[in-house]
């Protein structure tokens, strides 16, 4: 079966994709995208969540097939899409209708994922949300990272002023094993915090 | 060949503050981390690679009568369907202590899930299907599932020929070790205790849950070797597992660690390593094996489950007597790390309390359940469970406070442990119980507020189960002790590289250990090392693998201490040689060259004073300076076989906890309201990092309090639950606010002072939970984890 779909902005085709296979194991496997994570491949950690035409998703459970024509960001594209949300612009997947995101052809091409240069985000652009995860102490092992950082950038795209309550009831479907959860709370305080400072 | 896709590369972390030891640097990887370019094991590529699949056996115990891989080996896309008759080397078994486990079942399975045939296929799904075509004929055989059904007078034997080392001492062969630990005279002290508490104790099996399945890509090489990229928490102890049983000299199985999703103790032991190497060696290509979370369960050890019995006695003014006690932990069908379990089981029975007079017996069982090793607190978990649920009743009983009551019977500086061994280095106790006590409680009703109550605050969440009816709080204390490091005699070292060079007229600093970096933060800390010591801002971090010494493991709280240490160790023999260096240039044009105590900061020489007497890149120019060394901490000794006695441990860590709990009674939900912790660190060497173990630890230990327990059924010795569905990890909902007081008593044993602290908070933690909802419940709660019908009394 041939899937196309935009991942990041960028229109993509996928051949000799089986029925069986997930949108995770096609962007892991076939598109080289590893940042969505398998850490469970049942639903149930959040470390594989992307957003499907703007909602996170747990990219494990959506078979390859159902993104026909459909637009999905990932974590490699987090920094891109915060970046195009904060010029004004309907960054793509976040306004719901494929195709219709404000993403040009050209600008799409234009993406490709950022080469860090290990310097603890030193000369490297990332969305706030990510550079609070680093600030903040919230990266251990780093595995549940991707997940968590798609899905509380959604929740401050909805929520910009969340209470801790709000923090934990929109991040309980992803699992972290060496936090403890209390960093990743700081680091999403941190980045409503310096999303409402304007900073 | 190609290389592979996702191999570790080099990190720079530069610095424009100094960025050594004390301040809370930011992680190396973390960029990468965050913008989902860090490579794990799992992300590995290469061109033409195969996918490899484990057939696990489906029963607990059984002969295996014949395996039938014809359909599998005909199957289109499929290169090697592997047996145990398949296996290249004589050596056909591996173990951390005792060679016991089988690569691939022979004759026997001895527990559900075991490895028996491996296949390599060019799709995961093809793989799979194959795997599932493989006709294995088991014969079962009646399943060992405890301490009654292992020493039965006409038990099957799980190993029926033990040649180990501990076979000699054991009175049973089901029995992997026995560690026995007496000092005083338990008898007679009994005597005196105007308080007798005796209590039976049930520890749960928990799983280490790392999120990073395991694992791995080997790659073939032209010279007949393999290169293994693998997540692991020890390099050099899988090569030498692995090399063996490939009928490879180890120099020809080069090792790289990949990127590790955590660990916990879980990969100490080998899983995918082997099979991956072994099907890329047969079939010349590159083999990746991801195991998926339902095969994680049966693909690691687990922590071992215990019973306890413990007795112990106080006198009417609070002061402890004696404590008899036995544990018997579940080893399962094979080895692994079960013999250095036992020996910390024993020998931290007792807790952190002054106890003269010991009778303490630990054994690990061979069984059919699952194998159970390593995780993260390692033996000393299961008794501080135990002893501090007795602490609360002997305190009860004398009429005390139970918080007074442990501070009364706390040990410090210079206490004996029940192996004999003086403990040389602070152990505040009684002050980590004082501060822990001191903090404020969150205000009662918490879930209510100006703006109304807020059900997601409560037992049972947004279930909206209650709105505060039947909603009882309780407070609990518990407070433990961690030895820190491999004991009992066991050469624990760790080696590090360290290359000093210019360049673009910056000095730059690389390190290079096989450490693995599980999480926690060792590469920052090697870099916040390397800063303090030689003086540089740029430090490269170089990836972990085999072309360097072993780092030993990373487990045992040790990786800062040992490593870090190897780290500092190397560092100071290279400045050593950078000094030469500059005294030969430039010794002649100041006297303080020959006279003054010289140190390396801001990337130059200079004088304890601060004059500056040369710039690095000057006496550096284009050369290098390059050092590999080993490092040890103080050697410790084994514990005698009979009496337990020994200078078997090399530090001590300590925490303690107490944690508020609201209670649904009716329904048997708990709500953790705040989980605070205490721990002495010694010196913190990254405080950031510090409170992230902190609290990374205590919440593992909330984890065994009131939802995870790996279920194996007591007649089949199979696993009900091996998936993230049924078994239950805390979620962000079931974790508290966990405020941390972190001490600082340096060990002036330890490099910088510092205490390994992995591990102690995860020990606390557990009894502390417990005792507040002992507390607000009035219920005795045995067993942990606690479940709802233990409160509803539907049990």
């Amino acid at each position: 079966m041939r899937v196309n779909f935009t991942v990041n902005g960028r229109p993509q085709e996928a051949d000799d994709v089986w029925e069986g296979e997930s949108l995770l194991y096609v962007l892991r496997e076939r598109m080289g995208l590893p940042g969505s994570k398998n850490a469970c491949e049942q639903g149930e950690c959040g470390s594989c969540t992307v957003r499907l035409d703007g909602v996170p998703v747990c990219s494990c459970l959506v078979a390859a097939g159902q993104v026909q024509g459909r637009d999905v960001v990932t974590v490699e594209g987090l920094a891109e899409f915060a970046q195009q949300r904060a010029e004004g612009g309907c960054a793509s997947g976040a306004c719901g209708t494929a195709g219709a995101a404000g993403t040009t052809l050209d600008e799409a091409r234009r993406w490709q994922a950022k080469g860090a240069d290990s310097q603890t985000g030193e000369g490297v652009e990332l969305a706030p949300i990510q550079q609070a995860f680093i600030d903040a102490g919230a990266v251990q092992c780093g595995f549940c990272t991707p997940g968590l950082l798609v899905a509380a950038d959604e929740m401050l795209e909805r929520n910009p002023n969340p209470s801790d309550a709000d923090i934990r009831e929109a991040l309980s479907g992803n699992l972290c094993r060496c936090t403890g959860y209390e960093k990743i709370m700081d680091a999403v305080r941190l980045a409503a915090a310096r999303q409402s400072e304007g900073v | 060949m190609t290389t592979a896709n996702g191999a570790p590369t080099k990190i720079t972390q530069g610095s424009k503050s100094k960025g050594g030891i004390g301040e809370s640097t930011l992680r190396p990887d973390g960029t990468l981390k965050v913008t989902g370019e860090f490579a794990y094991s799992s992300d590995m590529w290469h061109e033409d690679m195969l996918w490899g699949q484990i057939l696990r056996s489906t029963v607990a115990h059984a002969e295996i009568v014949s395996i039938d891989v014809s359909e599998a080996l005909a199957m289109a896309g499929v290169y090697a369907v592997l047996t145990y008759d398949d296996l290249p080397a004589e050596m056909k078994h591996y173990g951390l202590e005792i060679q016991d486990t089988p690569v691939l079942a022979h004759g026997k399975v001895r527990h559900h899930g075991e490895p028996v045939a491996i296949v390599a296929a060019d799709h995961p799904e093809t793989a799979r299907r194959a795997a599932a075509k493989i006709k294995v004929d088991y014969k079962e055989l009646p399943v060992i599932t405890d301490e009654a059904s292992a020493t039965a007078p006409d038990a099957i034997l799980v190993h029926e020929n033990r040649d180990d080392h501990h076979i000699g001492h054991v009175p049973h062969p089901n029995i992997v070790h026995r560690q026995p630990i007496i000092r005083g005279n338990a008898d007679e002290a009994a005597k005196k205790a105007d308080f007798v508490v005796k209590g039976e104790y049930y520890f749960g099996m928990q799983d280490q849950a790392f999120l990073g399945p395991e694992s791995g890509l080997a790659v073939p090489e032209e010279d007949g070797g393999v290169h293994l990229y693998v997540a692991t928490q020890w390099l050099h102890s899988d090569l030498k597992q692995i090399a063996p049983v490939l009928g490879l000299p180890e120099d020809k199985v080069r090792m790289t660690l990949a990127g590790v999703g955590g660990a916990f103790g879980g990969r100490e032991d080998l899983s995918m390593q082997i099979h991956a190497c072994l099907l890329a060696l047969r079939t010349g290509k590159p083999v990746k094996i991801v195991y998926n979370r339902f095969e994680s369960f049966f693909g690691h050890v687990h922590r071992h489950p215990a019973r306890l019995f413990y007795e112990h006695g106080a006198t009417k003014d609070g002061k402890l007597t004696h404590l008899k006690c036995r544990i018997v932990l579940d080893g399962g069908a094979y080895a692994s790390a079960s013999p250095a379990v036992v020996g910390n089981a024993s020998s931290l029975a007792v807790g952190p309390y002054v106890v003269d007079d010991v009778d303490i017996e630990a054994i690990a069982l061979y069984s059919n359940n699952p194998p159970c090793g390593a995780m993260r607190g390692f033996g000393a978990v299961q008794a501080c469970f135990a002893y501090e649920a007795q602490m609360d009743k002997l305190a009860d009983e004398v009429g005390m406070d139970r918080v007074e009551f442990r501070r009364l019977n706390a040990m410090e500086q210079g206490t004996l442990m029940p192996t004999g061994q003086p403990v040389d280095s602070p152990a505040p106790v009684a002050e980590l119980l004082r501060r822990i006590k001191a903090m404020p409680l969150p205000p009662e009703r918490q879930w209510e507020s100006s703006e109304g109550s807020d059900v997601r605050q409560l037992p049972g969440g947004l279930s909206n189960t209650t709105h505060g009816e039947g909603v009882v709080r309780g407070v609990g204390y518990a407070v433990g002790i961690k030895n820190v490091g491999f004991s009992e005699g066991f050469d624990d070292y760790s080696t590090a590289k360290v290359r000093m060079e210019t360049v673009g007229g910056e000095p730059v600093a690389t390190v290079h250990t096989a450490m693995a970096e599980v999480g926690q933060g060792g590469v920052t800390v090697h870099a916040q090392i390397a800063r303090t010591e030689l003086g540089v801002a740029q430090v490269t971090i170089h990836p972990a693998d085999t072309q360097v010494g072993s780092a030993g493991s990373t487990s045992a709280s040790r990786q800062t201490y040992v490593t870090g240490g190897a780290v500092k160790n190397a560092c100071e023999l290279v400045r050593e040689r950078v000094l030469e260096i500059g005294r030969r240039k430039f010794g002649s044009y100041h006297p303080a060259w020959a006279t003054a105590e010289l140190l390396l900061e801001g990337g130059k020489v200079v004088t304890d004073g601060g004059e500056v007497l040369a710039d690095l890149a000057d006496v550096l120019e284009d050369g290098a300076v390059e050092i590999e060394a080993e490092w040890r901490h103080r050697p410790t000794e084994p514990f005698d076989l009979r009496t337990g006695q020994g200078n078997g441990h090399v530090q001590y860590s300590f925490a303690a906890h107490r944690a508020v709990v609201e209670v649904d009674t009716e329904l048997g939900l708990v709500k953790v309201v705040e989980l605070a912790c205490a721990q002495d660190v010694g010196k913190a060497l990254n405080p950031l990092s510090v409170i992230g173990q902190i609290q990374g630890g205590t919440t593992q230990g909330l984890g065994i309090a009131i939802m995870e327990e790996i279920i194996v059924d007591p007649v089949t010795a199979k696993v009900r639950n091996p998936s993230f569905t049924d078994y239950l990890l805390p979620t962000i909902l079931d974790t508290p606010t966990i405020p941390v007081d972190v001490l600082e008593l340096a060990d002036d044993h330890a490099p910088y002072g510092l205490r390994g602290i992995g591990e102690a908070p995860t020990l606390s933690s557990t009894p502390a939970v417990l005792a507040a909802i002992r507390n607000a419940t009035g219920l005795e709660l045995p067993r942990t984890p606690v479940r709802p019908e233990h409160l509803t009394g539907k049990a």
